[in-house]
């Protein structure tokens, strides 16, 4: 049975499942358990199971990710959860030292099913500490999953199979996905993790992204639909460990690959796609790939800065475009005082 | 009562008023959508930047969290500059790239602000830190909240000072909430966080942070503490927070305090209860309030009209400033 929710519902509902099945799964984070219910996603979960599961802390993050990894090594399943992925940096001793090492450095002895949840904050001027998208750093962690839903029916799915998985997953949500809706079945279904997902079949040209940039994707394949133009989207749900069949399948078919990315360019996952297209079908590619992603910069808190910082569907209009030869449209006339810093126009927050 | 310096008083309370005036001035105007940025009003905690920063000479640095306003404008930071990196434009004190969130300037001795709670502490201690290196002796206040005290970096940051005897003030505004969190789900009951610091062999005090004269006269003990080489200093100041964690409206539809806690906490109005006072004590006349008032509502709408009608930063802005020079 299939009924349309909001990513931040599909959220709710895969903890709630977890939580009712497993007692050994607890939630733990600055304001789970407050009115606002980290902008929903662990909406009603206290009232369910009380304030020993779903557990409001101390802003002690580096020393609480420690706790939680402690309680996973000796039979508990926490979900840590962290209003912006900034917050959880705090701890990345606890994070890249211990959790990401445990299992192999003590010769497979001792294991981690952990889930770190972070939020990735975007627009209303959240700036240089809120809206950092950091993938490319957990997954460049060996020991460390790392998951970007970008659908609401992904989001559940994936965070299901993450409660369940016994090892450290870092689970990124951007935020401008929270009030998106999609068809989600009710009860447990698992997306599988590591799994890339062919979220749009095409020929032309092959667009890679994981996250929102999936969601900027799929408009501007809509918008080139209108010209004809066929575009295939495989969506990197999870970026570490990273299934690469998909993808290597589609350029083999298009021999044209964009990848769009949250985060920054240099050194970063946009990167690490096109290395891996390139060492493995590199005499399919007709073109020069392009890495659509955020100019490497930390993020403006002024939307006049803002509205020139993320990429917007329309530059990957003008690179597909650019793959395929054609004359690349006029730029958007974008203005200093336009309100891109919402994901739309009537979005008043929360952030 | 400041009976010794009734001037002192007056001044106190007149940059406490104008505080006020700002935050609720700038609350009202955020409603209309062009300040686009997270804003930590200091609505019902000025008391504490006045008293303290009121000791400090422009060159003695302090350093900030996500709620400055307050402590910006105590220290003499430009309110033009302020509202205008509210509104994003070129001509904000962080030239649009900060926000409300991250506030400097360093002609005021403000070092700086940033949201993510605790990082400003050590990074306080290091302002002093520098200038021991050099042989000197420079006071460094640091504002924080009550739950930058759960950061490991707050720990840490108290233990190096205290090692060094470094002339660190650290204030602390315990306003019982971090977001929504009470300090019950925060610290074992019954923990004072002033009886911390004594731990560190650190000094401390504790006081009423919504009476001027008692915030004025505890911070000029710490100061002085810490000045004369004894090492650094902790101060608790307990203060009440009007609206909401982020933003200008109301909180009390979400559960974790109600209409009548917020009505209660306001009662502890540091500018009411010390206009009375004074006024009572006849330091104060009723015609001279009503004139810091016209003067104050003349500047910041004077700061606002700069601020709306500032040009926005230029495209090019966006790559500038990586690295410096
Ligand atoms: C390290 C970190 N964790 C979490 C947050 C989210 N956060 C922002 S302000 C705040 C509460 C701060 O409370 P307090 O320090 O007491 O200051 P107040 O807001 O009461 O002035 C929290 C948890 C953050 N900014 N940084």
């Amino acid at each position: 049975m299939s009924r349309e929710l909001k990513f931040v519902e599909a959220l709710q509902e895969a903890q709630d499942l977890c939580l009712e099945r497993d007692p050994s799964v607890y939630v733990m984070g600055l304001g789970v358990s407050d009115g606002a219910a980290m902008f929903g996603s662990t909406k009603g979960l206290v009232e369910k199971y009380g304030p020993k599961r779903i557990l409001d802390m101390p802003v002690s993050e580096n020393a609480m990710t420690g706790v939680a990894l402690g309680s996973a090594l000796t039979g508990m399943r926490p979900i840590m959860v962290h209003l912006r992925l900034e917050f959880a940096m705090l701890a990345m001793d606890q994070i890249v030292n211990q959790a990401a090492k445990w299992h192999y450095m003590f010769g497979g002895q001792a294991s981690v099913p952990m889930v770190i949840r972070m939020v990735v904050g975007r627009g209303w001027g959240q700036g240089a500490q809120h809206s950092q998208s950091l993938h490319s750093w957990f997954a460049h962690v060996p020991g460390l999953k790392v998951v970007l839903p970008a659908t609401a029916y992904d989001a559940k799915g994936l965070l299901i199979s993450a409660i369940e998985d016994n090892n450290p997953v870092i689970f990124i949500e951007h935020r401008w996905l929270y009030n998106m809706t999609d068809k989600v079945p009710k009860g447990m279904y698992r997306v599988p993790l590591g799994k890339s997902n062919v979220l749009l079949k095409g020929n032309d040209v092959t667009i890679a992204a994981s996250s929102y940039a999936t969601i900027e994707a799929l408009n501007a394949a809509k918008e080139l639909e209108k010209e004809g133009i066929s575009i295939e989207i495989i969506d990197i749900r999870t970026i570490n460990p990273l299934d690469e069949e998909p993808l290597l399948e589609s350029v083999k078919k298009t021999g044209r690959l964009i990848v769009a990315d949250i985060g920054w360019k240099h050194a970063g996952f946009a990167g690490e796609i096109v290395s891996r297209v390139v060492e493995k079908v590199y005499q399919y590619l007709k073109e020069p790939p392009i890495r659509i992603t955020l100019p490497d910069v930390p993020t403006p808190t002024t939307r006049a800065l803002s509205n020139f910082y993320y990429p917007l569907p329309s530059d990957i209009v003008s690179a597909v475009k650019k793959l395929l030869g054609k004359a690349a449209e006029s730029k958007p006339d974008i203005k200093p005082e336009d309100f891109l810093d919402v994901p739309y126009l009537e979005f008043r927050g929360p952030f | 009562m400041l009976e010794y310096k009734k001037e002192i008083s007056l001044v106190l309370l007149r940059d406490t008023l104008r505080i006020r005036m700002i935050e609720s001035r700038l609350a009202e105007l955020y409603a209309e959508y062009e300040m686009r940025c997270p804003t930590h009003f200091s609505l019902g905690q000025e008391a504490v930047a006045v008293g303290v920063c009121h000791h400090l000479k422009k060159q003695e640095l302090i350093t900030s969290a996500h709620r400055s306003h307050a402590h910006y404008l105590a220290k003499g930071g430009s309110l033009k500059k302020m509202v205008a990196e509210l509104y994003g434009k070129k001509t904000g004190c962080a030239t649009g790239k900060g926000g409300s969130m991250h506030l400097i300037d360093l002609d005021a001795g403000f070092l700086g602000a940033v949201p993510i709670v605790g990082s400003t502490i050590p990074i306080g201690v290091g302002a002093s830190f520098s200038a021991y290196l050099q042989g000197e002796n420079k006071l460094s206040v640091i504002f924080f909240g009550d739950a930058a005290t759960e950061t490991g970096a707050f720990y840490e940051s108290l233990n190096f000072a205290a090692i060094h005897k470094l002339p660190v003030v650290m204030i602390c505004e315990n306003n019982l909430y971090s977001v929504m969190s009470p300090l019950s789900v925060r610290r074992p009951e019954g923990i004072k966080l002033s009886n911390i610091p004594q731990g560190f062999g650190v000094q401390s005090f504790h006081a009423d942070g919504s009476d001027l004269e008692e915030i004025y006269q505890t911070a000029g003990q710490a100061i002085e503490y810490a000045r004369s080489g004894k090492g650094p200093v902790f101060v608790e100041y307990i203060n009440y927070r009007w609206l909401e964690h982020c933003g200008p409206l109301s909180d009390t539809h979400l559960g974790f305090r109600t209409e009548e806690d917020v009505i209660n906490g306001k009662k502890k109005d540091p500018v009411r209860n010390y206009k009375d006072k004074l006024l009572k004590a006849g330091i104060l006349t009723d015609s001279e309030f009503s004139k810091w008032e016209k003067e104050i509502a003349e500047e910041i709408q004077e700061a606002i009209s700069f601020a709306k009608e500032s040009p926005f930063p230029e495209k090019e802005q966006l790559l500038e400033h990586l690295f410096a020079a």
